[in-house]
C-alpha cells in the first residue's frame, strides 16, 4: 500500500439544520440533522485521478472540503501520505496544506476581483515561505505560461478574463505551491464545451508533467470517463461503488450506477434502449431507511427496507448492494 | 411545400449602446416545420435565448429587431401591438424556461396559476379549467395530480417543478412550445425524464418544439433538425444525425470532437483554440475564421451564406462554395 497518497476511511460528516430553539420549544421538534458524508472510505494512489460522482445532495463537495481541510469530519479519518490530518494542531495542518491545493467550480468566484492575478497566484508561494523577492515574479511569470497564459497577465485584473481564462489562473494558483494532490471541484462545470476541452487537455497535460495526483469532483459522467482512472459513485452521502474508470462504464454493479449510465443522452446516437429512470433523489435530512436507493431501484428486496448494505469486494473495487451479497445472479441489464 | 410552422428570415437584434450598436443576431433564418423539434445549440452569448426571447416579443430593452420577419403560419407575428402579441404568447406560443422556479409565482397555487392560464386564452368554465389543469398535470407525470394541484410550487422538487411548469406552457393547446434549457438546472436523472415529457406530450398534441440548449446529447436525443449558432449567425443546419455525425462547418466538428462521450477513449479532446468573439470585436468575413484550421483568403474577406447541401442541409462556410465552383469547372 505504499503507493497510496490519500486515504479516507469512514468519514461522516453531520449537519446539525435545526430549527431555532425557541421554534423547537414551541413545535416541540427534535434537532435535525443532515448527514451529507455517511461512513465513506477509500484510498487514491500516487499520480492517478479518482473521481466522485453524483446528483446534488450526494455529498460530492462536502467530502472534498473535508479532504482539503475545509471542513471538520464529525468522524472518520483521512491519512494523507501516510501521516493521518490533524485539524487541531493548526502548524501540522499548514504544513500538510502546501502538499495539496484545490480548484473550484466558479472561476468567477474564487479569484479576488481586487487584487491583480500576480498577487493572486502568488499569494500561496508568500503564505509557505517558498521564494523570496524578484523570484516570486519570475516564477509567477513562468506558471502562466504553463497554464497557456502570457506572463504579461500577472499585471492584469480578473474581469480582464474570460471564464475559462480565469480557470486557468485558478490552476496557476493551485501549481503555485508545488503540490503533489489537487482536488478539482467540478472544474468545467461553468465552462462552454469547447472551453472545457481546453481545461481539460490542460489539466492532463500538467498531470503527466509534474506527476500530479487529482480527486475529480463531478456530476458529468462524460467528463470522469475521460479523465479518470477510478470512480466512486455517491447517492445520498453514501459511497456505492467504486471500480475502476473501464470496468464501471461497461460493467456497473450497483443498480444505481446503472440507471446514472442510462441517463446520460447518447450522442453517438446507437438507438440504444434504456431503462426508464424513475423518481428523484430523496431529500438527505430524510433518507429511506436501509438502502437509501431502494424507492428507486427496480430490484428492490425486503431486506433492502431494512439493513443497510455493505461494501462487498467486486472485481476492481467494491459495490454496496444487497444483490451482490448473496450470490444471487446479478440483475440482467437493461 | 407546405407552410411552415415557423419561419424566420433574415432576423437581426441590436443592442444600441453608449460605444455603438452591438448586433446580438445578424441575419438568422430558419424554418420549424408542424410537429417537428428543432434544436438549437451554441455556446454562451452565441444567441440561442435571444432567438427565442425574439420570437415571443420578450427582448430586454434596449435590445429590438432590427431587420428581418418571423411568420408563425404565414402571419408576420414580429411587428405585433404589444396587446396582440400578448394574445400569441401562450396562446399559440407555450413556452418553458431554464429555472422552474423563477417562473412559478411562488404565492400562488399550482392550481390558481394553471386555471388562470387556461381561462386567459380558452373560453372554459371553472370547473372544466380545473379538470382541464388535473389532466395536464397527469400527462406531464404528476403522481396523485388531483390532490397535488392544491400545493405552493415549493412543495415540489425541481424536476416536479419543471413538470408544473410544461404543463403551463401546454395549457392553451400552442401550436409552438420554446423551451430555453429546460432541463440545465436538474440532475441527470432527472433530466432525461423531463425530456421524455416535454417531447411526448408535445407530440400527442401536435405542437412543435423549439428546444435551445447548450447540451448536444440532449439535441441528439430529441431533435429532428438541429441549428448550430455561433456570435449570432447560424453556422450549420440539418438533419440532427447528418450534423452529429459528420458535421460539416469546421466550428461544429470542432464542438462535437470536444465533447467527451462515455464509449469513446480518445486521449486528448480536440481542441478549437481561442474563444468566441465578443460582439464588439466580431471579425470580418466568417466570424469563425481567426478560430478555424481551414481558413483562407475569402474567409476574412466576405461572410459566407447558408449554403444548400442536399438532404435539408445547410452551411454557412465557404469551403462548401469553393467545391461547388471546382465541380462546375
Amino acid at each position: 500500500m505504499s503507493d497510496t497518497l490519500l486515504s479516507v476511511q469512514g468519514l461522516t460528516r453531520h449537519f446539525d439544520v435545526s430549527k431555532p430553539w425557541l421554534n423547537r420549544v414551541i413545535e416541540r421538534d427534535d434537532r435535525q440533522y443532515l448527514t451529507a458524508s455517511d461512513d465513506v472510505s477509500f484510498d487514491i494512489r500516487k499520480g492517478e485521478t479518482f473521481a466522485l460522482v453524483g446528483e446534488s445532495g450526494s455529498g460530492k463537495s462536502t467530502i472534498a472540503k473535508m479532504i482539503v481541510g475545509l471542513l471538520e469530519p464529525s468522524a472518520g479519518e483521512i491519512r494523507f501520505d501516510g501521516k493521518a490530518m490533524d485539524f487541531a494542531s493548526g502548524a501540522a495542518m499548514r504544513t500538510l496544506r502546501r502538499r495539496f491545493q484545490m480548484i473550484f467550480q466558479d472561476p468567477f468566484a474564487s479569484l479576488n476581483p481586487r487584487w491583480r492575478v500576480g498577487d493572486i497566484i502568488a499569494e500561496p508561494i508568500r503564505t509557505f515561505g517558498l521564494m523570496r523577492g524578484e523570484e516570486i515574479g519570475r516564477e509567477v511569470g513562468r506558471l502562466l505560461e504553463v497554464v497557456g497564459l502570457s506572463a504579461a497577465d500577472a499585471a492584469k485584473f480578473p474581469h480582464e478574463f474570460s471564464g475559462g481564462q480565469r480557470q486557468r489562473i485558478a490552476i496557476a494558483r493551485a501549481l503555485s505551491s508545488r503540490p503533489e494532490f489537487i482536488v478539482c471541484d467540478e472544474p468545467t462545470s461553468a465552462l462552454d464545451v469547447s472551453v472545457q476541452a481546453q481545461i481539460l487537455n490542460l489539466m492532463r497535460d500538467l498531470q503527466d508533467e509534474f506527476g500530479l495526483t487529482y480527486l475529480l469532483i463531478s456530476h458529468d459522467l462524460s467528463v470522469v470517463r475521460h479523465m479518470s482512472n477510478r470512480i466512486g459513485v455517491l447517492y445520498l452521502g453514501r459511497l456505492v461503488e467504486v471500480a475502476d474508470a473501464k470496468r464501471l462504464f461497461t460493467d456497473p454493479q450497483h443498480p444505481y450506477t446503472r440507471m446514472l449510465l442510462d441517463a446520460v443522452p447518447d450522442l453517438a446516437l446507437s438507438g440504444r434502449r434504456r431503462t426508464p429512470v424513475t423518481g428523484e433523489v430523496p431529500n438527505p435530512i430524510n433518507p429511506p431507511p436501509g438502502c437509501a436507493f431502494h424507492p428507486r431501484c427496480p430490484h428492490v428486496m425486503p431486506e433492502c427496507r431494512q439493513i443497510q448494505p455493505h461494501s462487498i469486494p467486486t472485481a476492481t473495487g467494491t459495490a454496496a448492494c444487497h444483490l451482490l451479497g448473496q450470490g444471487a445472479p446479478r440483475a440482467q441489464q437493461g | 411545400m407546405p407552410t411552415p410552422l415557423l419561419s424566420v428570415r433574415d432576423l437581426v437584434v441590436e443592442f444600441p449602446t453608449r460605444r455603438g450598436t452591438l448586433r446580438a443576431l445578424d441575419h438568422v433564418s430558419f424554418d420549424i416545420a408542424e410537429g417537428e423539434v428543432l434544436g438549437m445549440v451554441g455556446e454562451s452569448g452565441a444567441g440561442k435565448s435571444l432567438t427565442g426571447a425574439a420570437i415571443i416579443g420578450l427582448l430586454e430593452a434596449p435590445g429590438r429587431i432590427a431587420g428581418g420577419e418571423v411568420r408563425l403560419k404565414g402571419e408576420r407575428i414580429d411587428n405585433l401591438s404589444p396587446e396582440k402579441m400578448r394574445r400569441v404568447r401562450g396562446r399559440r406560443i407555450g413556452m418553458v424556461f431554464q429555472d422552474p422556479l423563477t417562473s412559478l409565482n411562488p404565492l400562488y397555487t399550482v392550481a390558481e396559476q394553471l386555471i388562470e392560464t387556461i381561462r386567459t386564452h380558452l373560453d372554459l368554465s371553472e370547473k372544466d379549467a380545473r379538470k382541464r389543469a388535473v389532466g395536464l398535470l397527469d400527462r406531464v407525470g404528476i403522481p396523485a395530480a388531483a390532490r397535488r394541484i392544491d400545493d405552493y410550487p415549493h412543495h415540489f422538487s425541481g424536476g416536479m417543478r419543471q413538470r408544473v411548469v410544461i404543463a403551463l406552457a401546454l395549457a392553451a393547446e400552442p401550436e409552438l412550445v420554446i423551451a430555453d434549457e429546460p432541463t440545465t438546472a436538474l440532475d441527470v436523472s432527472v433530466q432525461a425524464q423531463i425530456i421524455d415529457v416535454l417531447k411526448e406530450a408535445c407530440i400527442e398534441r401536435g405542437a412543435s418544439v423549439m428546444l435551445i440548449t447548450h447540451d448536444m446529447g440532449v439535441i441528439a436525443e430529441t431533435a429532428d433538425r438541429v441549428a448550430v449558432l455561433y456570435a449570432g449567425r447560424v453556422a450549420e443546419i440539418g438533419p440532427v444525425r447528418d450534423v452529429i455525425q459528420a458535421a460539416e462547418h469546421p466550428y461544429t466538428s470542432g464542438l462535437m470532437g470536444a465533447i467527451p462521450t462515455l464509449t469513446q477513449t480518445a486521449d486528448r479532446l480536440t481542441q478549437i483554440p481561442g474563444s468566441m468573439p465578443r460582439l464588439n470585436a466580431i471579425p470580418q468575413g466568417c466570424a469563425f475564421n481567426p478560430r478555424c484550421k481551414h481558413v483562407f483568403d475569402r474567409c476574412r474577406r466576405d461572410r459566407p451564406e447558408l449554403i444548400a447541401r442536399g438532404g435539408g442541409r445547410h452551411v454557412a462556410c465557404w469551403l462548401f462554395d469553393r467545391e461547388m465552383e471546382k465541380a462546375d469547372v
